[in-house]
């Protein structure tokens, strides 16, 4: 599924991914994919969106592909080179609609796993762990994450480690825990389609699939039940201007491949 | 106060504020003396065996690399490292065997590039142990406390996660809100050192461009090491003192070490050396490749100079200057 006719798939996801930015808000943005949406979403519909990285990099206009959330791109042209200090203020005090991130796996209420499969003491796997993604989780409004892919060993009914919290355990569990109140997953973007959480159980349910995928295969590649829209959408491919500015953004490849 | 919950993480750098702020009194100058020295006599005097060591940059960001270099070649074991936003810092430390324990906001990865194998071979293999995770901004305010001279600082990050499990933090009632609401313990690291582009001879060090969290580490760290690239003139900080991030009386060393960073980037004067650091990560996928890699570049050299000639010299530097600064393309 890498190449779908004239798009690939990297294209496809940063794209579906830079339309759900509307424009005058905020977004929090972590490495790869992330970035390349939000710098689409500023070219094309959401010029006004305003990019926060947690390094200190404030209302960039990002030139090209930064490989750090802590590069000097990321503060080309910005509105202030600040500090993670004033930034994840910033994130806890509530002026940050979207947080952006992705992750090794997933559970049905958007927790994620970036820190370890295995035993914790001694890991078969040892991943990064949280970065900034905790506090993203934490604070900011509405989180989309970017997992492409999608299978039941990433889609899990249950995490070996909770890195970053999503809705934790059900309706209620952020506010009890002690998380700011009102924030939440939003948006899930695979390879295969968009999910969203149902409002009252807080678990993961289908919306969207991409052009030739079923929800039947979106549940095959999830290791427990989806819930499903009761219409599901099917997304829209990347346009040729979307295509072109994604080749601008990142003239090297280094995440969406020639 | 009530105490809701406890993280059974290992609390890293501690200490209570009292016997800090005596520490400070008895240790830190406040007069403007000449703290110019070598990279050699800085890391002899002020880093030791077993020291908890945190650095500053983002991790392939304004490092200190001279300095890493030098740690590794003066064959300091045992350190404790803050994985706050670390990446290529961390990772040729733990290649040089100098690393025991991590406490883990971000490490063993490369962002973009991947997962670092040297990082992860030492975890997995257990010959490095993480003893606590945390997340980027708990670490950041970690050091806000200890800058503060306070014992904690209150935070809403971490709660209800196997982060906070596994964190040196706690969860309490807010007397206030009566929400709960998490405690993160201050960090003060015995030595921490720092890479800018100018400081005079005091280390007054100036930062252009963000200051990820310079501001508060180096005044949490106990010991600070600063390398710039350039030594300046005292006129030069004081004609423009709003630019000053890192005052001179938490400074104990300072180091000119042109380049200094490479091959991290130094925002506004090089770039990144892509080139060198996918060596590295090429070689590093066997302790055989970190053995050469360290020979080639650590011990083979007699200074930083000769390393900068060894990775491609002033050819090299300045068409990382060019990438940086727009001039050139990145390929």
């Amino acid at each position: 599924m890498a190449q779908r006719g004239s798009y690939s798939e990297s294209e496809l996801l940063a794209c579906v991914a830079a339309r759900l930015l509307e424009d005058g808000r905020s977004v929090f943005v972590g490495t790869g994919l992330p970035m390349i949406a939000s710098m689409l979403a500023q070219r094309t519909h959401a010029p006004n969106l305003l990019i926060i990285f947690e390094a200190g990099g404030v209302g960039p206009q990002v030139p090209v592909l930064p490989i750090s959330v802590g590069d000097s791109r990321t503060f080309h042209r910005a509105v202030m080179a600040s500090s993670m200090h004033d930034v994840m203020s910033a994130c806890q005090a509530g002026y940050i609609d979207y947080g952006f991130l992705g992750a090794a796996a997933i559970d049905p209420y958007g927790n994620l796993n970036t820190t370890v499969f295995g035993d914790w003491e001694q890991p078969k796997v040892r991943l990064p762990g949280s970065g900034g993604a905790n506090d993203i989780g934490s604070f900011c409004w509405r989180l989309i994450y970017i997992m492409r892919n999608q299978s039941p060993r990433t889609f899990m009914a249950r995490l070996p480690f909770v890195t970053t919290p999503g809705y934790l355990s059900g309706p209620g569990a952020r506010e009890a825990a002690g998380l700011p109140s009102g924030g939440g997953p939003y948006r899930v973007i695979t390879q295969l389609g968009v999910l969203g959480f149902d409002d009252e159980t807080k678990r993961m349910k289908l919306l969207a699939v991409h052009p030739g995928v079923t929800p039947e295969q979106v549940q095959e590649a999830t290791g427990f039940p989806l819930l499903m829209a009761d219409e599901i959408q099917e997304t829209a491919p990347p346009t040729e201007e979307e295509r072109r500015i994604l080749r601008e953004i990142d003239p090297t490849g280094m995440v969406i491949p020639r | 106060m009530e105490v809701l919950a406890e993280g059974k993480g290992e609390l890293l750098g501690w200490h209570d504020p009292d016997e800090n702020r005596q520490w400070v009194r008895e240790h830190k100058s406040r007069a403007l003396v000449d703290k110019r020295m070598t990279v050699q006599e800085a890391v002899q005097r002020f880093v030791r065996d077993g020291d908890y060591v945190a650095i500053g940059g983002f991790g392939h960001v304004r490092i200190p690399m001279a300095v890493l270099y030098e740690v590794i070649r003066q064959g300091k074991r045992n350190l404790a490292i803050a994985g706050k936003t670390a990446v290529h810092d961390i990772d040729i430390l733990i290649g040089g065997g100098c690393v025991s324990k991590v406490e883990c906001a971000y490490a063993f990865g490369h962002e973009l590039r991947g997962l670092s194998p040297a990082g992860r071979r030492a975890v997995e293999s257990g010959r490095v142990k993480v003893v606590a995770e945390i997340s980027n901004a708990g670490y950041q305010w970690r050091f806000l406390a200890a800058a503060m001279g306070l014992p904690f600082i209150p935070a809403r990050n971490l709660a209800g996660t196997d982060t906070f499990e596994k964190s040196s933090a706690k969860l309490v009632r807010d007397p206030w809100s009566g929400k709960p609401i998490v405690l993160i313990p201050a960090a003060y690291p015995d030595v921490a050192f720092f890479h800018v582009p100018r400081c005079d001879k005091y280390g007054n060090a100036q930062i252009d461009g963000i200051l990820v969290e310079d501001f508060e580490l180096s005044r949490a760290a106990r010991r600070v090491i600063i390398s710039t690239e350039e030594v300046v003139d005292e006129e030069v900080i004081r004609a423009n003192p709003r630019h000053t991030a890192i005052p001179y009386y938490v400074v104990d060393a300072v180091v000119e070490v042109p380049f200094g960073a490479h091959p991290t980037q130094m925002p506004y004067l090089y770039y990144f050396d892509e080139e060198h650091i996918r060596e590295w990560l090429h070689l590093s996928t066997t302790d055989e490749g970190v053995q050469e890699y360290m020979d080639r570049y650590v011990f083979g050299v007699q200074d930083f100079e000769e390393y900068l000639e060894r990775v491609g010299g002033i050819r090299k530097m300045n068409r990382l200057r060019r990438i940086e600064q727009y001039r050139a393309p990145m390929v």
